[in-house]
């Protein structure tokens, strides 16, 4: 048997299958976080079934390609059972759905998830009522907390054994004769959709199921095109607006029959908002929650680095004792082999865990599209959106979850400038170079100079960009999540699921790469290497020797700081480099050619050409940058 | 009246939209139809969005998108 799980964003969905099947869906309080499909298998009654939670839509007109897939997967023989879970604290607006899923006609459960919630909002909700006047069971629950799971579930595997279909919602008299006109000529049309729910979505007008209907049988046309202009002249709108006025017509009809809207309790939650959304003090709390988050990050990451890279030299030192002769092949893998492993225990994961923990609390709080929603305007002005910073502060921590989150974003234009500029957003590997480098021998207001700068020429890309592309997409719509306490297990969980993405994924990347670089050493081939890169080293007035470790940064960041040392024969760079070179240097490793993960991650999310249009455009960048930075280095030094 | 015009802190009923279909289809889904009463919760600074309580439910709108919602106050 198989159950899908439906709902709008927000619901709660994907934390009750999460519930169900330990954790497999990305949670988040920010509206549409969950965008493919995922399966497992849980055991009901003695058998096991399969749960699949689809993406959270908040109707399902097929106007967009996941509601189209949602109702193809809804309609075709595999599923079984439908659970439409419900806030119970906004149950008008998750209703017209609910009404839209009935039309589809197929056996299904109401799951009336957030309990709680509606509780503290002072609404009571007469659920017997409701489950009459829709003919479908309901069962109460609150998923956070585990309540209700199992009623639900074995109500689901009733139902589904029974293949018990719903009763269909009953428009208007004139729209139901409409409906039933053009069912006749759909009698012997072969579509996944039962004739009902078919007329509706050709009254509809969904382009797609039209073409389909009209290549089996083309006489649907002309009656389609009689009723839909006399349902116009009829009521003075297009038969979709007559449609979707009827399904929230009938679904606030429900909803005020059924629910009592009690005493609201005022609690802090609600008023949360006029001190964090405050047009003033909402910003200083934005950049102290910021500033706090990172200081926790930096502080929690530099308190493990420090101690674990000594116990790595240690092992390292011991290692070679064995050898008779340190520069030979094998003991240079060696050291290679641990570099690589030390680099992803020592160096990204210190960094990496704190950082994502505070990034699901943050998550989870529901604090992230408050913060699309204070730099809406300031995101205008560089000609994108407000949600466009969620992918940015992330950025600093780590480029791969910022493209990741730019799934967040509708629009392909906006997907695409996004996740090009969060690559040039120094994520925490190359704050090593800027500080290692630049702070280190250089003090700390020039690697701030160099954040600045950066942050400036990022400004100045996303001008050019929206220029080129320009913007289609009417502006910001954005549903701003109720504020929740976050559980420690999803805060957790999550972490996890990213942390381990990190270590089979990147980490044995880390590892080959770095194994490589040692043979290409041993077997010399790094002066063909640098001379590949000369041109590029020579008009930024870099040493020679850079070549090797840029090509080799493009593994992983970390190495264009550990190989220069290498590269140039001392780690001393105050004796090697001058500070303007330092300075070019450390300004052309922040922009150029995001890390190979992040590349892979770009390609997975935006296709294998925005991976080479964001790879040219960053090399450009970078050298345009690094060469506006040596001009200005050399004025000052 | 224009949404975006609307007082603070005051119902209103959305009675339609004008502009383009991507618009309204968004707006309905996030339960903001015709008919449904709405209020104007705040404004973000330097023409930032406007923040709209449909019925319990907190909805961030561009302003050149409530700047093309016609409501009536209740």
């Amino acid at each position: 048997m198989r159950i899908a799980l439906i709902g709008q964003p927000n619901c709660g969905k994907s934390t009750l299958f999460n519930q169900v099947a330990g954790y497999k869906a990305e949670t988040g309080n920010f509206p549409g976080t969950t965008v493919t499909y995922t399966e497992s298998k849980v055991r009901v009654m003695g058998e096991v079934v399969v749960v699949v939670d689809l993406p959270g839509t908040y109707s399902l007109a097929g106007t967009n390609p996941a509601e189209r897939e949602v109702i193809k997967y809804l309609t075709s023989n595999d599923v079984d059972v439908v659970i439409n879970v419900l806030d119970a604290s906004h149950l008008s607006y998750g209703l017209t759905m609910t009404v839209e899923l009935l039309e589809l006609n197929i056996p299904m459960v109401i799951a009336l998830n957030m309990m709680d919630e509606a509780d503290r909002t002072g609404i009571r909700i007469n659920v017997e009522r409701l489950e009459g006047m829709l003919g479908t069971p309901i069962v109460p629950m609150i998923a956070s907390k585990g309540r209700g799971i199992q009623p639900l579930f074995i109500k689901a595997y009733q139902i589904g054994q029974q293949k018990r279909l719903p009763s269909q919602p009953k428009y208007s008299y004139d729209l139901e004769r409409y409906l039933e006109i053009l069912r006749h000529d759909l009698e012997h049309v072969n579509s996944h959709l039962k004739p009902r729910a078919l007329a509706i979505k050709l009254l509809e007008g969904d382009k797609e199921i039209l073409q389909d209907v009209a290549k089996q049988e083309p006489k649907v046309l002309s009656t389609l095109k009689t009723l839909h202009d006399s349902l116009k002249h009829e009521r003075g709108q297009t038969p979709e607006w007559v449609i979707n006025g009827e399904r929230s017509g009938l679904a606030d009809n429900l909803a005020k029959a059924v629910i009592q809207q009690g005493k609201r309790h005022i609690t802090f939650r609600d008023k949360l908002d006029d001190i964090l959304l405050h047009p003033f003090f909402g910003y200083i709390f934005l950049i102290l929650i910021l500033y706090i988050f990172f200081e926790l990050v930096y502080s929690f990451g530099g308190l493990l680095e420090t101690p674990l890279m000594g116990l790595f030299t240690q092992v390292e030192t011991w290692l070679l004792s064995f050898f008779d002769n340190a520069t030979g092949f094998f003991p240079q893998i060696t050291v290679a082999l641990i570099q690589g492993v030390s680099g992803g225990v020592a160096i990204v994961l210190p960094y990496l865990v704190p950082f994502l923990i505070g990034l699901g609390i943050l998550e989870d709080v529901g604090y992230l599209p408050r913060v699309a929603f204070l730099m809406d305007a300031f995101m205008h002005k560089i000609g994108l959106h407000g949600k466009s910073i969620v992918p940015f502060i992330l950025g600093f921590g780590c480029n791969v979850p910022a493209i990741m989150s730019t799934r967040i974003l509708e629009d392909k234009r906006e997907r695409f400038i996004s996740a090009a500029l969060s690559t040039m957003v120094p994520c925490a590997a190359r704050l090593s170079v800027v500080f290692g480098l630049v702070a280190f021998y250089l003090g700390p207001v020039v690697a701030l100079a160099i954040y600045l700068f950066n942050m400036f020429v990022i400004a100045l890309t996303a001008r050019i960009l929206s220029r080129i592309v320009p913007d289609e997409s009417p502006g910001l719509i954005l549903e701003m999540p109720v504020y929740r306490i976050p559980t420690g297990r999803t805060v957790f969980n999550k972490a996890w699921w990213r942390i381990r993405e990190f270590i089979v994924e990147a980490w044995p990347l880390l590892i080959v790469g770095s194994v490589l670089l040692a043979i290409l050493n041993y077997i010399n081939v790094a002066q063909y290497m640098n001379a590949l890169v000369r041109p590029l080293s020579w008009i930024l007035g870099l040493p020679n020797e850079v070549g090797v470790p840029l090509i080799f940064g493009i593994l992983r960041k970390e190495l264009s700081l550990v190989m220069l040392g290498q590269a140039l024969g001392s780690m001393e760079f105050g004796d090697v480099l001058t500070p303007v070179q330092m300075i070019t240097y450390a300004v052309f490793v922040v922009f150029y050619i995001p890390c190979l993960a992040t590349m892979v991650v770009i390609r997975k999310e935006l296709g294998g050409k925005m991976m080479w249009q964001i790879v040219g455009m960053t090399t450009l960048i970078a050298t345009l940058a690094g060469l506006l930075a040596r001009g200005v280095a050399e004025m000052v030094f | 009246m224009l949404l975006l015009d609307a007082p603070k802190n005051r119902l209103v009923r959305i009675i339609r939209y004008r502009g383009g279909k991507g618009v309204g289809s968004k707006l309905r889904q996030l339960g903001l139809c015709p008919g449904r009463e709405v209020k104007i919760l705040r404004y973000a600074p330097l023409g930032g969005p406007v923040m709209v309580d449909a019925e319990g439910r907190s909805v961030a709108i561009g302003r050149g998108i409530a700047s093309r919602v016609d409501v009536e106050v209740v």
